[in-house]
């Protein structure tokens, strides 16, 4: 009798309780399919779609071109500049902030993640503020002859800019939760600071590194308001791979600007496979870690 | 001194706080006061006149209007994709869980010219669209649309990982004790959400108020009509007018830290109700 009145398991009467109808679950898989289609995965293919639209060897001649040749090496330069220097910034931010207690910690905080809401463009004018020939040092500069805004350096200090919280906010968190031990650990054994840094320290942030330089590189080569103010747009010579897209686009010459933009789509998709192959592995690392 | 550190075995403190503040200084802090001092040769009357001039006045309309739709719409859609990639299984959702991130990694450029030609009255959407009367590219509604793009992950990472800490015995007991699904959503589970949610709202519409690149292409960049207030600081600055872009600027910057300080109060909401809970 109690068969029929309970023809549920209690594993599926507890699953009714806490899921949704079959149709309410594929309704709502439904729309989110529906707007990500829109939103994301059309205009993702459509880049590739319009790069090759007009055939291979348009494509080919599109990001063989000199001027286009110029924009990869000079993006590849500015992110090797930048990426290091944020590299260096963040560890030593994560240093100070996660290993000791003082105080304004708190605002240290708040002042990395800054650049983060200040718009794009605002990052380049400040810049012009400073360097450019009006600006505070502009005459000083002019008079001995060196050029930073309309310059590589400009460039490569608003990409600094843009880009100086990502390794940081990677590192704090992390270094904060190992917390440490394993370094006094270290240093009563007799280890220098830089030892028990390379040896203690070192291998245990290694992924978070990775991580976070993967996406400072990602915004470095990708910025385009913040760049683009600082440039001056001169061809062959100060555009950036973003800015190269922007002058073929504003020529109507399409093919060739969305050929140039799909290097660029292709270094978002790598670096999202990067750091999905990251984070996948810090999972997996964590249990192991768990289960010891 | 004492007072100012807690004392620690550990060595480098003084050579690592050096170098971040030295950094920051040059890097960021430096900069940025320029805006503000640089503002500061204007008067006041000066300053107000520049900054609420009409053309400028309807840039800030259109920056917070199209910027506060796009993020409730990345509010609605974003809990919906958040939800759907917690608790649902269906093929390909790993795919789908790690291209969320994709506006974060396309450069914004790249997002404008491939929307401008998705909504473009030739375009794969826009050829539905227009001869439903409904114009996107080179309109508002196109900046709506670039704004959207930009800010969907915002509110998906904000409340995924918010979501997959809810403890089931929380739904169980709401289940047990006469709940049916939808009370149990709006009443235990969106509860438990609603900080996160509206952290990624705050993000998503703080990124909004100053993007540029993806907007610029699909704005059509009418003054009065389509023309965002980051815009207008490059306007200005090309016309020579720095005092105007500075003024300008100083607004956003002002706003930003507005954002920025609502942001982490909202962070340290939710963080107290997750401890709570």
């Amino acid at each position: 009798m109690t068969a029929i009145t309970y023809p549920l398991s209690p594993a599926a009467r507890k699953e009714r309780a806490t899921q949704e109808p079959a149709w309410v679950r594929w309704s709502l898989i439904g729309l989110a399919f529906v707007f990500l289609t829109l939103f994301l995965f059309i205009p993702l293919i459509s880049v590739f779609y319009e790069a090759f639209k007009k055939g291979v060897n348009v494509y080919l001649a599109a990001i063989t071109d000199p001027d286009a040749v110029s924009a990869i090496k000079l993006t590849l330069t500015v992110a090797a500049i930048a990426v290091p220097l944020n590299l260096v910034f963040g560890v030593a931010a994560a240093w100070a902030i996660a290993k000791f207690e003082f105080r304004g910690k708190n605002l240290l905080i708040t002042l990395i993640d800054l650049p983060f809401s200040v718009s794009p463009v605002v990052s380049g004018l400040i810049y012009v503020l400073v360097f450019g020939l009006q600006g505070w040092l502009g005459p000083w500069l002019a008079e001995h002859d060196l050029k930073i805004i309309f310059a590589v350096p400009g460039i490569v200090l608003a990409t600094v800019f843009v880009t100086v919280p990502f390794i940081a906010r990677e590192l704090i968190p992390l270094m904060q939760a190992q917390g440490t031990e394993e370094e006094e650990a270290a240093v009563v054994l007799g280890a220098s600071g830089w030892q028990t840094f390379y040896h203690v320290t070192l291998p245990n942030i290694k992924w978070g590194l990775l991580y976070g330089s993967i996406l400072c590189n990602a915004r470095a080569m990708g910025e385009f308001g913040a760049v683009s103010v600082v440039s001056g747009h001169i061809r062959g010579s100060t555009n950036t791979l973003p800015l190269h897209v922007e002058i073929l686009y504003n020529e109507y010459n399409f093919a060739a600007a969305f050929a140039v933009a799909s290097l660029l789509a292709l270094l978002a998709l790598v670096t999202l496979a990067l750091k999905t192959l990251i984070e996948s592995r810090n999972k997996h690392h964590n249990k192991q870690r768990g289960h010891e | 001194m004492s007072t100012f550190k807690q004392h620690s075995i550990l060595p480098g403190f003084n050579l690592a706080l050096g170098f971040t503040l030295l950094y920051l200084s040059l890097i960021v802090l430096i900069p940025l006061s320029a805006a503000f001092i640089r503002t500061a040769e204007l008067t006041w009357p000066e300053f107000l006149a520049i900054v609420t001039t009409p053309r400028v006045v309807a840039s800030y309309q259109l920056t917070f209007g199209a910027s506060f739709a796009a993020a409730i719409v990345n509010a609605v859609f974003g809990l919906l994709v958040a939800w759907v990639l917690v608790r649902y299984h269906f093929p390909g959702k790993k795919l789908v869980d790690a291209l969320v991130d994709l506006p974060f990694a396309l450069p914004t450029a790249v997002a404008g010219i491939a929307l401008t030609a998705l909504y473009a009255g030739n375009g794969w959407i826009g050829q539905f669209l227009e001869p439903l009367g409904i114009k996107v590219a080179f309109t508002p509604i196109g900046i709506f649309v670039a704004l959207t793009f930009i800010g969907l992950p915002f509110v998906v990472r904000t409340v995924q990982p918010v979501l997959e800490d809810i403890e089931s015995e929380l739904e169980e007991a709401a289940a047990t004790l006469g709940a049916n699904r939808w009370q149990t959503f709006t009443r235990v589970i969106f509860p438990a959400l609603f900080p996160a949610l509206m952290t990624g709202f705050a993000l998503a519409f703080a990124r909004a108020i100053g993007e540029y690149g993806s907007v610029i292409f699909i704005a059509g960049n009418m003054p009065m009509i389509s023309e965002i207030t980051p815009l207008l600081i490059i306007t200005k600055l090309e016309q020579y007018d720095y005092a105007g872009a500075t003024a300008l600027s100083v607004v956003m910057l002002v706003i930003s830290f507005i954002l920025l300080l609502i942001i982490n109060l909202l962070q340290w909401w939710s963080r107290r109700r997750s401890i709570e809970s």
